[in-house]
């Protein structure tokens, strides 16, 4: 939403104050201005100069040479311009001073342009006359402005007086965000009235008094009807007769100027005006095409064709809205009207609508149309009934006062009965319990008054102005209290009430201890997106049937990349591996903590079951068993106080099947790890070998112990026996160490593989192994006989395996 | 055999103090006080003289005895000091040389951030609590009192799954949950990932970050969110911050508000930064909303609390100097190894 300062100050007169202020102030208010723009940016002195005589220029065919009456002064400028006469006033831009931009009407330099006094051809020049582009605006907004030549003033501007008062750029655009629940604020009036009680001015708003033709009476010229009015709570017709198109009124050609309207003629340029003036959309149609003088507002019927202005033709369905007259559809209900019954200049007779249409029923119509226009973007938003009313009676206000048509006598109007005004218990107490300040009743009723809330002293209500569509309860009012009272005047203070207990759950704490565990072994942490694109699982290498490609589909994706949410966490790492790899970065370690998205069944009918994974991944300096530390050191740091299995498998398609295995506590999976596929890693882009580690968080964390217990020192001293074998080669570490831990018993303390070696030396089919073990009783000085009982039984089940010692 | 005993002192002295090593020494002390060393031999010798002189003679011997054994002490102790300054002379660093590298890993700048807004409000008691990312309608909107055909839910461009499921768009679900378990009062905030339909560019992202705040109890009031609003941004952005609240709408508070801070960069003067403001939207914030109270089964004319929420990546982006939305998700090392 866009207005003028001077567009606020015809509402509020006494408004005077500096465009940086009035922006602050507003700001403050709650009527936020996004930024502001003077119009008379980098334009210096610029004023009125009559041309009083032009000389051909002596050496130079194209210019001529002028002498100017600049008020107190003649001065000499010398022209290009094709334009220029004897006794015209222009803009003059003396030797010394600013113009905005260039005669071509390219982007404005950000410094402007100085003029200085020069000789030109030889000739003398203290200056320039102004073309509309100089002056930093267009034909567009100027529709008067000559094309390609100086701007010509009204014949009773005052030589040396100010240019730009004149031409409306001694002023400032502001460009506001308006939130969504003030469907008032859409509108110049809308935001007067908040300028009016932001600085406590009088507000005037247009009387929209209408001088009618009493001879003639709307009813005799048209009728209304309504048949689908749960889409339309209203309609408001006016007719005016003996219209006489041409422009309109310089003032109200800058003023649709300032807000980015381009003028076209009067009857259009006021329901543009109104529109933006009252931010209530409006129609005119030429009453001499509305077949049977009646308007039906009707269901448009599924595939019916309609042709907008803009000439496109349109398929409509029923639950489109139309106004009809008595054989067809003549308009888009809110949207855009037809070609059909289009103003032309021929026109003698208009009919003026100004109707309140559901704003959700305009919204998803314009959607399903594909058509978006200013007058859709503002029924959008619900508008209020009696805005209708007071817009199409000052459209025909300003059909008097531009003298371009007679208004019929008395208005139709179809639909429901007008709202009452809302009435609320005036609460001073509540407001102030809520917002913990102390503000008196008194300045809360200046503030209503302000605001145009009315209030009855003898029940003690307040009475919501029509317009205030959002104040529906005792917050709301509280708002407007802070609002005109001042946040920046509220006490600060702290909630002093119940003590309660911050803190994170464990589900956060084992994914800190998770993340720290990653960052000592050198990860670094990623964040992935949570969708992707399906082509991710044919990277993958997954089958047809996976179960990881059950996913779940975003109806409306932003495309096919990320229109999955994903299943497995390898997408996002991989990739980011990947683009790492591209920018040769060496030795890259990456984790992320992040959901993947789990349906229970698709299509989906209750919520996902989004489980926290913690996924690792690499390439460069490193190998499986770099991952398989920091799986443990995670294990460790989660508080899993048994032993973790690492059982090989080849069922991960993405992963080496020689170098895949899952994690194992007890018998549930925690996760796994492996080297990527080589043929997945060239399907990512990752040169080399990467590796990667997933850990099902919710997993880990049903396993946690967050219990600390000092356990003491050992008392009594360890006994260590060193065993070198001879092992076949399909016989694993851990196999092995399952054999130590089960035949152990409780004396063994530790198992420490030292040395593993596999060629030379060793006979084929072998590898040759050696740990060291570790004995300890808590309650007694181990005797040799006590080990050896456990060395015999660790012999005999390590003989049974084929594995023989070294000696 | 007095002047045999000087004899023997000057020259185990003179010996003492030519020994360089500890070799030597202990060759001394073998000549002089081993089983068959030559003042041992003198007291062995003891037992030979007349029973009158003998405790002349012991006391002479012992005497010398004492000297000697001195002598050889402190000659053992300046060797060993000469030794161990020629060992530390020996080992002088270059303690220019590069450090020991060890390989860390680095937290990514919106885990910085939200440990920074976690501390803050740990700190004031606030329980950390997290809410579905793909989530009923009911949640996201309705219960935030945004009905159907609101405009607030068109403004958020929702994904949807289906009619009814969707992925959130705002944290604020979690307030819908945490009033749903019934326990008052409640003091929580909610981080985590929302999802909106906006293109990647340098300043959006289909997917990013919110803290969630809400404080439910008897009696709290808007001075107590901008109390509590200034304490979390002096603690972001600096003891100096100076902190701005605009009147803005929101469906689920009233009143609501937009908080800005002075600019870090400029204090406030205005500058490239700040877009010439002086002020750097942060937030929005405000009082829950009495109908957001009776949708979740809480009397509003008993209890009264505020919300806010914060984007996370606009923290980061702010309070580290991130010029690119992009950086947070292309995970590019040379990007996270600065944090």
């Amino acid at each position: 939403m866009n207005t003028s300062y001077s567009w606020i100050k015809a509402y509020v007169p006494d408004l005077d104050c500096t465009y940086q202020e009035y922006s602050d102030r507003m700001t403050l208010s709650g009527t936020k201005v996004e930024e502001f723009r003077p119009l008379d940016k980098n334009l210096e002195k610029i004023v009125v100069g009559e041309i009083l005589k032009i000389d051909r220029h002596p050496d130079a065919d194209k210019l001529v040479v002028c002498q100017v009456n600049i008020g107190d002064e003649t001065t000499q400028i010398v022209t290009g311009a094709p334009n220029v006469r004897e006794g015209q006033k222009v803009p003059v831009v003396l030797a010394g001073g600013k113009v905005a931009g260039g005669h071509d009407g390219g982007p404005l330099p950000e410094d402007g342009v100085e003029i200085k006094a020069g000789k030109l051809r030889g000739v003398e020049s203290n200056g320039m006359m102004c073309s509309i582009e100089e002056l930093g605006s267009s034909r567009e907004f100027y529709p008067d402005a000559p094309e390609g030549g100086i701007y010509i003033l009204p014949p009773d501007s005052v030589p040396g007086s100010d240019a730009l008062q004149i031409l409306g750029l001694r002023d400032a655009v502001y460009e506001y965000e308006i939130t969504s629940n003030r469907v008032d604020c859409y509108s110049v009036l809308g935001i007067a009235r908040e300028a009016a009680a932001t600085f406590k001015l009088p507000f005037k708003a247009p009387s929209c008094e209408v001088k009618e033709n009493k001879d003639l009476h709307t009813k005799d010229l048209i009728s209304v009807e309504i048949k689908d009015p749960d889409l339309c709570s209203q309609f408001c017709a006016r007719v005016c007769t003996d219209v006489k198109i041409g422009p309109s009124p310089e003032w109200m050609q800058r003023r649709l100027a300032s807000v980015g309207i381009r003028p076209i003629n009067n009857l259009v340029d006021i329901t543009n005006y109104v529109m933006a003036e009252y931010g209530q959309p409006m129609h005119a149609y030429d009453l001499d095409d509305i077949a049977g003088r009646r308007i039906v507002v009707k269901r448009a019927s599924d595939g019916e064709k309609f042709v907008t202005l803009d000439g496109q033709e349109r398929e409509l369905d029923h639950d489109v809205l139309t106004i009809c007259d008595g054989e067809k559809a003549v308009g888009i209900a809110g949207i855009m009207g037809g070609e059909n019954s289009m103003i032309t200049e021929n026109v003698k007779t208009v009919l003026f609508e100004a109707a309140t249409f559901n704003g959700t029923n305009v919204r998803k119509s314009s959607r399903r149309i594909g058509l978006r226009t200013d007058a859709s973007s503002i029924f959008e938003k619900g508008l209020e009934p009696h805005n209708a009313i007071d817009a199409i009676n000052r459209a025909c206000e300003l059909m008097n006062e531009l003298s371009c048509g007679t208004p019929a006598e008395g208005m139709v109007r179809a639909g429901d009965d007008l709202p009452e005004r809302k009435e609320l218990t005036f609460k001073p107490e509540k407001y102030n319990s809520l917002l913990g300040t102390d503000v008196s009743e008194e300045e809360m009723l200046d503030i209503f008054k302000r605001l145009e809330i009315g209030f009855d002293e003898k029940d003690r209500t307040l009475k919501i102005p029509y317009f205030r569509q959002d104040l529906l309860r005792d917050a709301d009012i509280a708002e407007e209290v802070a609002r005109f009272y001042g946040y920046d005047r509220i006490p600060v203070t702290l909630p002093s009430s119940s003590a309660t207990m911050g803190g994170l759950n464990r589900d956060m704490r084992i994914r800190n201890a998770a993340a720290s565990s990653a960052e000592h072994f050198g990860f670094s942490q990623a964040y992935c997106y949570s969708f992707e694109s399906p082509k991710i699982f044919d990277m993958l290498r997954l089958p047809e049937d996976a179960p990881e490609r059950k996913a779940i589909r975003i109806s409306n994706p932003l495309g096919e990349d990320f229109s999955i949410m994903r299943t497995v966490p390898l997408g996002g790492m991989l990739t980011s591996l990947a683009s790492n790899y591209n920018h040769r970065n060496k030795d890259v370690r990456l984790y992320e903590l992040g959901n993947v998205y789990i349906a229970k069944e698709l299509p989906l009918t209750e919520l996902p079951d989004e489980r926290m994974t913690f996924t690792a991944g690499f390439y460069g300096k490193g190998d499986f068993f770099t991952l398989k530390g920091l799986a443990e050191t995670v294990f460790k740091n989660a508080g899993l106080r048994d032993r973790r299995t690492y059982k090989a498998s080849s069922d991960r398609p993405y992963l080496h099947p020689g170098r895949q295995a899952e994690i194992f506590y007890g018998d549930e999976l925690l996760g796994y790890l492996g080297e990527v596929h080589p043929i997945t890693a060239e399907n990512f882009g990752i040169g080399g070998r990467a590796y990667v580690l997933v850990i099902d968080m919710p997993a880990l964390v049903s396993h946690s112990s967050e219990d600390i217990r000092y356990g003491g020192f050992a008392r009594f001293p360890a006994v260590t026996r060193d065993i070198s074998m001879l092992v076949p080669l399909n016989v694993t570490a851990g196999e092995l160490e399952s054999l130590f831990l089960q035949r152990g018993g409780k004396i063994l303390e530790s198992v420490t593989l030292f040395d593993v070696y596999q060629g030379e030396q060793v006979k084929d089919g072998y590898k040759s192994m050696a740990y060291s073990l570790v004995f300890r009783s808590r309650e007694k000085t181990l005797s040799d006989d006590d080990v050896n009982a456990v060395m015999k039984k660790y012999l005999n089940g390590l003989e049974r395996m084929g594995i023989e010692l070294r000696s | 055999m007095t002047g045999n005993l000087e004899q023997i002192i000057r020259d185990a002295q003179k010996a003492v103090k030519e020994a360089a090593t500890n070799e030597d020494i202990e060759k001394l002390r073998v000549k002089y006080s081993g089983k068959k060393g030559e003042i041992t031999a003198l007291l062995k010798g003891l037992k030979d003289l007349p029973p009158e002189e003998r405790p002349r003679a012991g006391e002479a011997i012992n005497k010398a005895r004492t000297q000697i054994e001195t002598a050889i002490a402190q000659a053992q102790a300046g060797i060993r000091e000469k030794t161990m300054e020629l060992r530390l002379a020996s080992e002088t660093l270059d303690v220019t040389l590069p450090a020991e590298e060890v390989p860390q890993g680095h937290t990514h700048p919106n885990t910085i951030a939200l440990e920074e807004l976690e501390r803050i409000f740990i700190g004031m008691g606030y329980e950390v609590v997290e809410g579905p990312e793909v989530e009923k309608d009911y949640y996201n909107f309705e219960a935030l009192n945004i009905p159907d055909g609101h405009p607030a839910k068109d403004e958020q461009d929702t994904f949807y799954i289906n009619g009814d499921i969707l992925l959130r768009t705002q944290t604020s679900s979690a307030q819908v949950h945490e009033m749903e378990k019934g326990r008052l009062p409640i003091r929580m905030i909610s981080p985590g990932r929302v999802f909106r339909s906006d293109a990647v560019d340098a300043t959006h992202s289909p997917s990013f970050h919110q803290v969630e705040g809400l404080v439910i109890d008897k009696g709290i009031t808007f001075a107590d969110l901008k109390g509590t609003l200034e304490v979390m941004a002096r603690e972001l952005f600096g003891e100096e911050t100076k902190v701005r609240f605009r009147p803005h709408h929101f469906p689920f508070t009233e009143p609501s508000a937009e908080v800005d801070v002075s600019c870090f960069k400029c204090g406030g003067k205005g500058c490239s930064f700040c877009k010439g403001e002086g002020w750097i939207e942060i937030l929005g914030c405000g009082m829950v909303h009495p109908h957001v109270f009776e949708m979740n089964g809480i009397d509003p004319d008993e209890y009264t609390g505020f919300a806010f929420g914060v984007g996370l990546e606009r923290i980061a982006l702010l309070k580290y100097g991130i010029d690119d939305m992009r950086l947070m998700y292309d995970n590019d090392i040379r990007f996270l190894d600065q944090f």
